[in-house]
């Protein structure tokens, strides 16, 4: 089964939609959304953007989008203490913003941070990072999602604490839709971090990122993504980089049973500058499945893309970026990275990079590689008396630590490798396990 | 466990080795006892890396027959990390580069294994580092990334230093070194076989190395043997004479089988090519 089940929408009614909150404005975006649905392709895995992706196991007719809040009854737990002083904090819990939080900085310098509803010109952070949405999911958000989360940082200011938008998923059989939408000024500065978690559900999660920088803006994003093991998690995130503006985004992919994120960074002014770097790692019968596009619009642009992943156990990956050097962009450098480590025979990683350039004059590279842990560097450390299991751990830290490296704020990198950490203990208490096994046939 | 200075001997017996389908080593017999400098020399494809390998237990490396002990202690039984941790430490021609790990945190995992304490091993790396007129900034970053031939060398004696083995294998440990550099990690080697007793395997092509290590005992190895021994005087005249014309007499000398044929080519003569590379 290639194809998504329970496209009729039977569980997509009108009704829901028309019942969320929101200004006249956002109403009428939802309503032309769900007018257009029905000519929205249905994704298929025999479409190149959905190849080897699991959508045919999911059943729309299983998930429900939320009517209304549950009743905020529980405060939503989350330590960030190690992220210091923030500019703002926001909690979305199941698409709805349950707590926001400004500093009195932020305030004062003209920086927003809340439901989308209430941002001034708010309307216009829909579509700004890439005219419509890319996918059934996509729209599905735009038509269903309660309560996007605007941040608004105006021109010429520069934060230097992060703004922290937590994402939580907590209801069972739920299609939810959080949505993040970022404008970060000409000559403005910022830092947002995206906190992705769930409890143990049986739940959809379609998030969607629109960011755009202006002219000179600098914004660096982190998503970190610690989805329970059933959640099936189909995201989008869309930058829109400005004149000599930078978008410096990371991801840390680490949960979910299926976790897709396809990310579209486009360069539109001259000089504009995108890097992305991810990190993941897959476990059991985990997919993480990324699909990127570096797309030059503008001369003299610069893309640096940078994604690594480990697999265990069963896991796979999927990696197909395009790099897209339209005619317009002279002189651009975009260069493509995807490494994969394959740590047990079961686990499987594809990479397909893609290259699609319509003018003379660009440096351009792609790499990918998937291969078992490098046997030289091993025996190297196993040579100075590491033990085997303790030289695994530390070339995978190893690996990962050049991503690490590129996170937004140094939490985001703590919690990289605290997580790294969990999934080596894991990894080291179930081969401690085989060993016994073998001792015990033997 | 303790044991008499006489049970103390790094000792080869009988040496057999493959790779892949093709045999290397051909019955290698070496002793080295602590405080001694044996040098190792031969020509490409004599089986001198082969050897280095074997003896650390490289993947891809397989032992046939013969044995290797450390002070008692069945090298061949153990994997890799065990041979380090029973005092056995092997330089690499050509180390290896290992992105995102510091020399720092090897040398720290390296002492957790053994049960030693590991607060104070930067400050010991710093010493280790001085000693060698090597910058410490070495210490804490990536191992061997983008180092030179001859750092990377560096980084080698400052885990020897270190790590503190019993016995050193120094895989052609000299090449790539200039001479400064030769000077500084030949004075190191020299100290610890002085200090502490470091028995020392010096694998190396040439005699350059040598006039530095003053070796107690020179080994020809030749297509997979020891085919000659002597003093640093073998050395030299190796140097001068090449090795096919120091060995046709020091088969001679040292008695070797009159009519001793090339290990796989029987049909050859030992003089027609006894040192022809048998990997190639």
């Amino acid at each position: 089964m290639d194809r998504l089940r329970g496209t009729a929408l039977n569980a997509f009614s009108a009704n829901v939609s028309t019942g969320l909150p929101g200004p006249d404005w956002l109403a009428a975006l939802r309503r032309s959304t769900l007018e257009g649905l029905d000519d929205v392709e249905r994704p298929d895995a025999d479409e190149e953007v959905w190849r080897y992706s699991r959508v045919g196991e999911i059943d729309l007719d299983g998930y429900a989008p939320l009517k209304r809040q549950r009743a905020a009854d529980t405060v939503v737990q989350r330590d960030l203490s190690a992220y210091g002083e923030m500019a703002a904090v926001v909690v979305v819990r199941n698409g709805w913003v349950v707590e926001t939080t400004s500093s009195s900085d932020a305030v004062d310098a003209g920086v927003y941070v809340g439901p989308v509803g209430e941002a001034p010109d708010g309307e216009s952070l829909f579509g700004a990072a890439i005219e419509a949405p890319v996918d059934l999911f996509s729209h599905l958000n735009q038509g269903f999602g309660p309560e996007p989360v605007a941040v608004v940082v105006p021109d010429g200011v520069c934060l230097q604490a992060p703004i922290v938008v937590v994402v939580l998923t907590d209801a069972d059989g739920a299609a939810v839709f959080p949505r993040v939408l970022v404008r970060c000024g000409d000559d403005a500065a910022a830092t947002v971090v995206e906190l992705h978690t769930s409890t143990d559900v049986d739940s959809l999660v379609v998030p969607v990122l629109e960011a755009t920088v202006g002219r000179n803006g600098h914004l660096r994003h982190g998503l970190v993504q610690e989805l329970g093991p059933r959640v099936f998690q189909l995201g989008h995130q869309a930058f829109r980089v400005g004149q000599s503006g930078r978008i410096d985004a990371f991801a840390a992919a680490l949960g979910g049973d299926y976790a897709r994120t396809r990310t579209d960074c486009r360069l539109v002014g001259r000089g504009a500058e995108g890097r992305l770097a991810a990190a993941y790692f897959g476990e059991a019968d985990q997919t993480l499945d990324f699909r990127t596009f570096q797309d030059h619009a503008a001369p003299d642009t610069r893309s640096e893309l940078l994604f690594k992943g480990a697999l265990d156990g069963a896991s796979r990956s999927i990696y197909t970026g395009l790099i897209r050097v339209r005619p317009e962009a002279v002189r651009t450098v975009a260069n493509q990275t995807n490494r994969n480590v394959k740590l047990s025979p079961e686990a499987w990683a594809e990479s397909v990079p893609n290259l699609e350039i319509e003018t003379d004059d660009v440096v351009c590279s792609h790499a990918s590689t998937v291969s078992p842990v490098d046997e030289d560097q091993r025996f190297f450390l196993e040579s100075r008396g590491v033990p085997t299991v303790t030289a695994e751990r530390l070339l995978l830290e190893g690996f990962f630590e050049d991503v690490a490296a590129t996170a937004p704020h140094p939490a985001v990198a703590e919690t990289l490798r605290e997580a790294l950490a969990d999934r080596l203990d894991r990894r080291d208490a179930n081969s401690g396990e085989a060993v016994v096994e073998m001792g015990a046939t033997a | 466990m303790s044991e008499s200075a006489a049970d103390r001997v790094f000792r080869i017996e009988g040496l057999t080795a493959r790779v892949g389908a093709i045999d290397i080593l051909h019955g290698v017999d070496l002793e080295v006892r602590p405080g001694e400098v044996h040098a190792v020399m031969g020509p490409n494809g004599s089986g001198k890396s082969t050897l280095s390998h074997v003896l650390m237990g490289r993947p891809g490396y397989e032992v046939t027959g013969g044995s290797v002990t450390l002070d008692g202690v069945d090298l061949l039984a153990l994997p890799t990390w065990q041979r380090a941790r029973a005092g056995l430490f092997l330089a690499l021609q050509h180390p290896t580069e290992v992105p995102g790990v510091s020399l720092e945190s090897v040398v720290a995992e390296a002492a957790r294994a053994a049960g030693r304490p590991t607060e104070g091993i930067h400050d010991l790396l710093v010493a280790e580092a001085t000693r060698i007129g090597f910058d410490e900034r070495f210490v804490s970053r990536p191992m061997n990334v983008d180092l030179s031939g001859g750092e990377k060398k560096r980084n080698e004696m400052l885990m020897l230093g270190a790590l503190e083995p019993k016995y050193a294998v120094l895989d052609e440990i000299d090449s790539g070194l200039d001479v400064d550099a030769l000077a500084a990690v030949s004075r190191r080697v020299q100290e610890a076989t002085e200090e502490d007793g470091l028995g020392v395997l010096a694998i190396t092509h040439f005699s350059r190395l040598l006039e530095v290590l003053e070796p107690d005992r020179v080994h020809v190895l030749a297509a997979g043997r020891i085919q000659a021994v002597g003093g640093t005087e073998l050395a030299q005249r190796l140097e001068v004479e090449g090795y096919a014309g120091v060995l046709a007499e020091a088969g001679a000398s040292v008695g070797l089988p009159v009519g001793v044929t090339h290990p796989d080519n029987h049909e050859a003569g030992f003089g027609e090519d006894p040192f022809a590379d048998p990997t190639a």
